[in-house]
């Protein structure tokens, strides 16, 4: 069958606070869930100033690698693991979700949060992986395909509370943000 | 009732730190991305559209999408990445997408005209369509989000602080799920365009936002919605920011006397494409 074009996409622009964000859209898990980490980091701009008026989504397998195919993401019950998470950044660039670890969904691939990148003066979201900390075991090969320097753009760093992944969307530590053979 | 003067009001604004500039750190030969300096005038604003538009080559390069370096936005200088995408096979988390269902959105979310007490001020449309991968098939019983300035233009966000009235009957957000034939229907007003601070004198073409999800992660869009005939168009950089006349046609509803309703709204239809075909193992579900 003949593809079909695609619909463009348009910038989420300065307005989607009252819109897109939601109670509970940051907490996957609760904090109490003797799994939680938190998931956190700062978005910036080429100047190095953290942009205020991003939105940072995340999707993920639970922490058995099973992928979550139950509703309820906007309106969670405290007990189900939907995978989706969504969040405004603070006034000062700075995200957070409270989620489990991400397990493997395959062998042989080093586990990831999906992550989406929407901001006001970004035409059109920008897709990224945050990797956990690599299990020396694992040789993933989209990884070991990147140059250091950009692949450690992609990866996760732990902190006290979890995992920190800061999202740079220009400059010389630019996130690699993916395309996956589609405009 | 009514906002101060425009003067009094900026004034006011800027004690809260809004309009304040972000290029102090800028080399002195960058160029404005201050998104409130509002220094350029409309017509710089035509010629850098026009010259950008001049470069590009459908026939040997065609672009479906907006560039994400788009100067005359002044907004994405500083937030477009200048590396080329990565090409990544997508791997299994990223072959699913999140579900979504009825107890994920409010009974009466997809008419934004019964939202409050009482009826909003404007024009009444009804605005539908289909949700589709690019082989033409629905995307069933997934998410769609919208949101909208009301009749005068105005945001209910304290971002916007333009001199217009907010509509207390209006939120401007609307949810729903699409239907077995992916398709969509919200009751709405029609928004009206409103000014922003690009440049001088800038005004964006009256549009609905739209937040979907596809079949796959990958296929996560927002975009906007815009109205057939809108004399904003040419002037309006977001909108200009796809290169392509056919793609940014993409982006036009087109009005539909079938959907317009005897003595109570008038119709649009708008088909959203996401991008690709991504058969998951999820579709014998």
């Amino acid at each position: 069958m003949r593809e079909l074009a695609p619909t463009p996409g348009q910038t989420v622009g300065p307005f989607f606070g009252y819109a897109l964000p939601y109670a509970g859209g940051s907490d996957l898990v609760p904090t109490s869930h003797p799994g939680a980490i938190r998931l956190h980091g700062t978005v910036y701009d080429g100047a190095g100033e953290p942009i205020p008026d991003a939105l940072i989504e995340i999707w993920q397998a639970d922490e058995n690698g099973t992928v979550p195919r139950a509703p309820g993401s906007r309106s969670r019950d405290g007990w189900t693991f939907t995978g989706f998470g969504r969040v405004a950044v603070d006034p000062v660039g700075h995200y957070s979700f409270t989620t489990v670890r991400p397990g493997p969904t395959e062998a042989g691939r080093a586990p990831f949060f999906a992550v989406t990148v929407f901001a006001r003066g970004l035409l059109h979201r920008l897709l990224t992986r945050a990797y956990l900390p690599l299990d020396a075991a694992v040789t993933d090969p989209f990884l070991s395909s990147l140059p250091e320097d950009r692949r450690s753009t992609l990866m996760a760093r732990p902190d006290e509370q979890g995992l920190v992944f800061d999202i740079r969307l220009q400059g010389d530590h630019e996130t690699v943000f993916l395309s996956y053979g589609d405009a | 009732m009514f906002p101060p003067s425009g003067s009094a009001r900026k004034s006011a604004l800027a004690e809260r730190g809004y309009g304040r500039s972000v290029t102090e750190k800028q080399q002195p030969s960058a160029p404005v991305t201050d998104p409130d300096s509002a220094s350029a005038s409309q017509v710089d604003i035509n010629a850098e559209i026009a010259a950008i538009a001049k470069g590009y080559d459908p026939e040997t390069a065609p672009e479906t999408q907006p560039r994400l370096d788009y100067a005359p936005y002044r907004s994405s200088l500083l937030r477009h990445p200048t590396k080329a995408l990565q090409h990544a096979d997508p791997e299994t988390i990223e072959r699913y997408t999140p579900v979504f269902g009825q107890r994920d959105i409010g009974a009466a979310e997809a008419d934004l005209t019964i939202q409050a007490g009482g009826e909003p001020v404007g024009e009444r449309i009804v605005v539908t369509g289909r949700v589709l991968d690019g082989e033409g098939r629905p995307v069933r019983h997934q998410l769609v989000e919208i949101w909208q300035a009301n009749a005068a233009g105005r945001y209910i966000h304290l971002r916007d602080q333009h001199p217009a009235p907010i509509d207390p009957n209006f939120t401007g957000v609307g949810r729903t799920i699409t239907d077995g034939d992916g398709r969509y229907t919200f009751t709405t007003i029609k928004p009206g365009p409103y000014p922003w601070k690009n440049h001088h004198n800038a005004w964006r073409p009256a549009h609905i936002h739209f937040s979907l999800f596809g079949t796959d992660f990958t296929q996560r869009l927002v975009t906007q919605m815009y109205f057939p005939g809108d004399p904003l168009f040419a002037l309006d950089p977001i909108y200009q920011s796809v290169l392509d006349p056919v793609a940014r046609d993409r982006l036009v509803a087109t009005y539909d006397h079938d959907v317009t309703q005897h003595e109570w709204a008038t119709g649009y239809r708008w088909d959203i494409v996401l991008t690709g075909s991504h058969p998951t193992p999820t579709e014998e579900n």
